[in-house]
């Protein structure tokens, strides 16, 4: 009897553990099912680079949004990237333990504001503050690579703060022997050994910006072409979605499904590239 | 101390990585600041009575279904993912052999799904659940399309806890006379509880915070649903409906307020719990 309840519970856990398994293949399913016949219904070429985006006339092309979602999470890591590195430099080493116990909860907060607020924190600040300096209706490549910029920060920050006091204290103690400063110790050598740890934290960052639909949609202006410059306005593949889901119909629909698949497709391909080269480095 | 200083007079490069390190964790720090205070400082003179009234109007644009709305939704996903999550986290860390065939495979798929973008869960849950299933806009279709959401945080943070419970306490629940069943319910369980509530508790800052997951699944509608396949809107779902119909920027700030406090609070407890952990 006892015997029984302790088999039967273990395949009630393997069951929950298959789970996840199902989830995933349901997703693959659904999206690809749906997205794949409407791509090949357009043409690959013409939705994947096309130029033009024009539900009313049936021309769909999304190769605009595609650029829009490379620039703007290019933006971002570019401005996220060493705020976020040098933020955790100061966490894991020279941040005196007074201010850490204020600097290190007020980071997972900022991982926790909703996307939402920071869209609209990005609308009534941001916005208006880039007018200001220059001119136009302040809505960018700009705006919306600061604006994730900042939303990546947490992300970056308590990664990298992990992986460099991961890296065992001998090397710290071994470069001072060296006569290093403590800085020079900190960019020369615990820097670079975390590499595979902050690796690991940009692509998070770079999955997080380029899904973010919600704070992007209000801040990039949202015009479906290409940008001609930094102060242009930008459609995203993630804001292409949640701006015309809402009316679309038939094939404008399936079009804008179609563009999550794209969009899907891109992170998997991030992941898959990023755990390769992990791979390789572990053996 | 001083020759501390003497050391850098001979390294300006030193001093001068040591201030931008010192510049960067202050840009953060003010960034937050102006963040939560600019919301809240704004946010709070908008706060009025007619905005918890318990019917919605397009007068009173009051909050009050979408909290109850989100209190709904936060309750119906965990009651779905924390049994599939707990669960396979004791399979991954009490079941499994090392030689586990099907491991490798779980955590490949685990991955996946915290890196799927919420929108692209969004529309999942729409070509899945409203379409497929026919449910429509519904409580229901958000509550699924959320508990996939959610599923990876709450098996890794499990997972985190069990492993950090030491194999002394098995071995003497073992050593006592109980089963592997007893072990687990009893022993392993009971003292990873705090890190299994920790990552409860961020999974509920997740759902309340979360927008494009919900808007295209359990929809947008303003009023307190009667059945699980009715629509609703929960708090941040009700924020972007106000903003993007562009006539309720006060009622906008008041929402946000709400909303930025709401999940401040959340997280804040998140940690508690956890450091109960640690200072054990």
């Amino acid at each position: 009897m006892n015997k029984l309840r302790e088999k039967s519970m273990g395949c009630v856990f393997l069951i929950t553990a298959l789970a996840s398994i199902f989830a995933v293949i349901v997703i693959c399913l659904f999206l690809f099912a749906n997205g794949f016949p409407t791509i090949f219904e357009i043409g690959p070429l013409d939705f994947l680079l096309g130029t033009n985006w024009r539900p009313t006339q049936d021309i769909y092309g999304i190769f605009p949004m595609i650029l829009g979602s490379i620039y703007v999470t290019a933006g971002s890591l570019i401005l996220g990237i060493p705020i976020g590195l040098l933020c955790a430099v100061y966490l894991a080493r020279f941040c005196p333990p007074k201010i850490y116990k204020y600097l290190k909860p007020a980071v997972d907060l900022l991982a926790g504001i909703p996307s939402i607020v920071y869209g609209f924190f990005g609308l009534v600040v941001i916005v208006p503050m880039m007018r200001d300096l220059f001119g136009g209706n302040g809505k960018s490549v700009l705006t919306a690579s600061i604006l994730l910029g900042i939303m990546i920060l947490p992300t970056l920050i308590s990664v990298g703060e992990s992986s460099i006091r991961a890296v065992p204290e001998s090397y710290y103690e071994g470069a001072l022997a060296l006569g290093a400063t403590p800085e020079e110790a900190m960019f020369k050598v615990m820097l670079p050994a975390a590499k595979s740890g902050v690796t690991a934290g940009i692509i998070l960052a770079i999955d997080r910006s380029i899904g973010e639909a919600m704070a992007v949609s209000m801040v990039a202006g949202n015009q479906p072409v290409i940008p001609e410059s930094l102060l242009s306005g930008v459609r995203t593949l993630t804001s292409n979605i949640v701006l015309e889901m809402g009316y679309a119909t038939d094939m404008h629909r399936a079009a804008l499904l179609a563009t999550g698949v794209v969009l899907f497709v891109f992170i998997l391909l991030i992941n898959l590239t990023f755990s390769l080269l992990r791979k390789k480095e572990d053996k | 101390m001083k020759q501390y200083f003497a050391t850098y007079k001979r390294h300006p490069k030193s001093i001068f990585l040591r201030a931008v390190v010192t510049f960067a964790a202050a840009l953060t720090i003010f960034i937050l600041f102006s963040l939560v205070a600019y919301i809240i400082v704004k946010g709070i003179p908008n706060l009025k009575p007619s905005l918890f009234e318990w019917e919605y109007t397009s007068e009173n644009a009051s909050m009050m279904p979408a909290l109850i709305n989100t209190v709904a939704m936060v309750l119906l996903t965990l009651l779905l993912a924390v049994p599939f999550g707990i669960g396979s986290a004791i399979y991954l860390t009490e079941y499994a052999k090392r030689d586990n065939k099907v491991v490798p495979v779980i955590r490949m798929t685990t991955e996946t799904l915290s890196g799927i973008p919420s929108i692209v869960y969004g529309l999942f849950g729409y070509m899945a659940f409203v379409r497929a299933m026919e449910w429509g806009y519904s409580l229901l279709a958000g509550v699924i399309t959320l508990a996939i959401m959610i599923l990876p945080l709450i098996m890794r943070t499990t997972e985190e806890a069990l492993l950090a419970v030491p194999d002394s306490y098995r071995e003497g629940s073992y050593g006592l006379g109980a089963g592997r069943l007893r072990t687990i319910f009893r022993v392993v369980l009971p003292s990873a509880m705090p890190g299994i509530l920790s990552g409860v508790i961020l999974g509920i800052g997740r759902i309340v915070g979360e927008t494009a997951a919900l808007i295209y699944t359990a929809g947008t509608v303003t009023g307190v649903p009667d059945s699980v396949l009715s629509s609703g809107r929960t708090l941040a779902v009700h924020m972007y409906a106000l903003l993007s119909e562009g006539l309720y920027t006060d009622e906008a700030y008041a929402t946000a307020v709400v909303l930025l406090v709401l999940v401040l609070i959340i997280n804040r407890l998140s940690a508690l719990v956890a450091s109960k952990l640690q200072s054990r």
